[in-house]
């Protein structure tokens, strides 16, 4: 089994806020290049790697798209050298405070490292400053002298998280950004796993574009390849402090089968089968409704499509903190890459609803 | 006179300081870099009974005054006070927090710094009025990972993160590392004028308590208390002016005149703004009222000292991140420095 965690440390350390994935997608690229047969870019920035299968043509294809984008922050206005931030995807303010942060300013073209800081109560509208401080009253502070900033420093500069990647006990990993690079190291295990085998069908690995603001990147990858099934690879809320609900699972122990209106139950059953069969462990991940991951635009892009969600656990989701397990990023991979090498030339006509 | 200056032999160390854990109480991590750094330039050094490092500096010369300096070594953190199982531990504050500061944080625990994280609840899984409230203590944990082995009574601190940005530094514990940093520096650089005493004071996070002794042991004729203090100079955000800004970043020194436990003493004071007119060095005077420091207890030593804070100002205390102007670093090491060489009893022998 290869050594998954520096590819992961490597993609923890490079941005890539949704819409601005470029950085992450090169790595990704680079590291896929040998073990596919070619690599290309969407429209809206999501990264593709086809691995032809044997089968003859036409061929099946399975799309499996691990979005690339990282949630964070934007400047909204800037104050005295102060910069006041809005989000990009879905950040809980009462985490930020006392957050190191990096400043991607677009006038000098320079990462700038920042922290996150809180106002004095005084500072702030009656009766905002006691509570829960809002994301409009937190501002990010670079350390220079505010002529620098606003030289350096424009509205609308994307500001990440920077919390340096650190390994824990139990082989986890703790850092920013681990939903999604998690996955996309899982899917590349996948495709590394899948390097020895000969897969029948055509496989398209997707690192998707834009998911935590609107699944746009995976939902036009799916119409642009047309893949016969698609899977998404997400991460899920793992057990732990603050978290203990049915939504949750535990840490180490395996990825997650999603069940729900996003995922065709044939494919469900299927991976039930695989995972028993190569002996992974894993979960049933209940999702009643949507399952907030690319599943929900691709299973309904062109004439709709069968898909399945895969997941991986992970502790304090979308904090500068989260915390996951490198053994499950390892057996999500090898999970997928059982499914793929497992799907026979007419897997299509055995998917059937009763 | 020549100044003192900022470089790299002075960020390193500052760095080596800042990065190490001396949680209020256990300060045996900057206390052995402190006893490395001034061995080679005391006439007595001394650990006493509480931890605080002592150390004595002879003038020359007739009748040279007796003149305490004191910065506290230890910094606010944490203690792990219960196990919850698989690498997950509650703790307990050491030190004022705002307790905003803590979720979504890396930390190092006990002697051996093993990496954690204080989590947060995913906020997918929080309802809208959860998210209107403050994280409370009770709900955060330190999170080792599954496995992970610390004890209780194991302290933990936020993770070493120094940084030098432009004209400042970002850091951990710059309250109070770069006091520290300071007095070593006028140690090495210490004039012959005065009997240069020193405390590297233990427990100020929790109520004065190693300067309290390393006063009375001391006994000096005056003494300068050397910190870190807040810089709330933050814009308001309905654009009012900032009125409590306590000390602005970038204007110098931080001369303290009147805090919650401390008259500073008016000669002391006076005689500081003289000395930076006179060596052209910028200062402050830090808003007076709230706050304290170890001068509170100090002027209390024995029959009582004569005393006066002066302080590095830093945004954000006791927060993960904490902010200061090396400028400021630099004067406030060189306004103390000529002040120390101008010192004579008469200072304060009349009223």
């Amino acid at each position: 089994m290869t050594d998954i965690l520096p590819f992961l440390k490597s993609l923890l350390a490079v941005s890539g806020l949704s819409a601005y994935e470029t950085p992450a997608a090169r790595l990704i690229e680079k590291q896929w290049k040998p073990l596919v047969d070619e690599t290309g870019f969407s429209r809206l920035g999501s990264l593709h790697g086809l691995k032809r299968g044997s089968g003859k043509l036409p061929r099946p294809s399975v799309l499996i798209a691990a979005h690339m984008d990282a949630i964070g922050l934007m400047v909204s206005r800037i104050v005295d050298g102060f910069l006041c931030i809005t989000e990009v995807g879905g950040v809980d303010p009462r985490v930020l405070p006392g957050t190191p942060v990096m400043v991607h300013a677009s006038g000098s073209g320079e990462d700038l490292p920042g922290v996150v800081a809180m106002p004095p109560a005084d500072l702030l509208p009656a009766g905002k400053g006691d509570g829960a401080i809002g994301l409009e009253y937190l501002l990010v502070d670079t350390g220079l002298a505010a002529r620098e900033v606003s030289k350096r420093v424009r509205v609308g500069d994307l500001v990440a998280f920077n919390t340096e990647p650190v390994e824990m006990s139990g082989e986890t990993v703790s850092g920013h950004s681990i939903d999604n690079r998690a996955s996309v190291a899982a899917l590349t295990v996948c495709l590394e796993e899948l390097k020895s085998r000969s897969p029948v069908w055509d496989v398209w690995a997707v690192a998707s574009s834009q998911e935590e603001e609107t699944f746009g990147g995976a939902q036009t990858s799916t119409f642009q390849l047309r893949p016969s099934i698609a899977v998404a690879v997400d991460v899920t809320f793992a057990k732990g402090p603050g978290a203990s609900g049915w939504e949750t699972f535990p840490l180490g122990r395996g990825p997650t089968l999603g069940l729900g209106p996003n995922i065709h139950p044939f494919l469900h059953k299927r991976f039930i089968e695989i995972a028993k069969k190569a002996e992974i462990p894993y979960a049933i991940e209940p999702m009643p409704r949507m399952s907030g991951t690319d599943a929900t635009s691709m299973q309904v892009t062109a004439e709709g499509v069968p898909t399945m969600v895969v997941s991986i656990p992970v502790r304090n989701m979308h904090t500068p903190v989260e915390v996951i397990s490198l053994k499950d990023i390892q057996r999500a991979g090898r999970l997928l890459a059982e499914f793929v090498a497992g799907l026979e030339g007419d897997f299509m006509e055995k998917i059937i609803w009763e | 006179m020549k100044n003192l200056t900022i470089g790299p032999a002075q960020f390193n160390l500052l760095e080596k300081l800042c990065n190490a854990m001396a949680v209020s109480g256990d300060e045996g991590e900057v206390r052995k870099i402190v006893l490395e750094e001034v061995k080679p330039y005391a006439d007595e050094v001394k650990v006493d009974a509480l931890g605080n490092v002592l150390v004595l500096k002879r003038g020359r010369g007739k009748n040279p005054m007796r003149v305490l300096l004191d910065a506290h070594m230890d910094e606010v953190g944490f203690m792990i006070v219960e196990d919850d199982e698989d690498g997950i531990y509650r703790f307990e504050l050491v030190g004022g927090f705002d307790t905003r500061h803590l979720a979504g944080k890396r930390v190092i625990v006990g002697r051996e710094h093993l990496p954690g994280v204080i989590g947060a609840k995913p906020i997918h899984l929080e309802t809208d009025d959860d998210l209107k409230h403050r994280i409370g203590l009770d709900a955060l944990r330190i999170d080792l990972g599954p496995g992970g082995k610390a004890a209780v009574g194991d302290r933990a601190t936020f993770a070493p993160n120094f940084k030098r940005v432009g004209p400042s530094i970002l850091s951990k514990s710059i309250d109070n590392r770069i006091g520290v940093a300071i007095l070593i520096e006028l140690l090495k650089n210490a004039p012959s004028s005065v009997d240069l005493c020193m405390s590297f004071s233990v427990q100020e996070e929790i109520g004065l308590r190693g300067a309290r002794v390393a006063g009375y042991y001391f006994d000096p004729q005056a003494a300068f208390v050397v910190d870190a203090t807040p810089a709330r100079d933050l814009p308001d955000y309905e654009g009012r002016e900032n009125h409590s800004y306590n000390t602005k970043l970038g204007l110098g020194p931080a001369i303290y005149v009147a805090n919650s436990s401390t008259m500073d003493d008016p000669r002391l004071v006076h005689f500081l703004e003289e000395t930076a007119v006179r060596e052209k060095i910028p200062y402050q005077l830090r808003q007076p009222g709230g706050g304290g420091t170890n001068a509170g207890a100090l002027q209390k030593a024995r029959m009582g000292v004569p005393v006066v804070s002066i302080s590095v100002p830093h945004r954000y205390t006791h927060s993960p991140i904490s902010i200061s102007r090396v400028e400021d670093w630099r004067n406030t090491l060189n306004l103390l420095h000529a002040a120390l060489k101008r010192m004579t009893p008469a200072l304060v022998e009349s009223r």
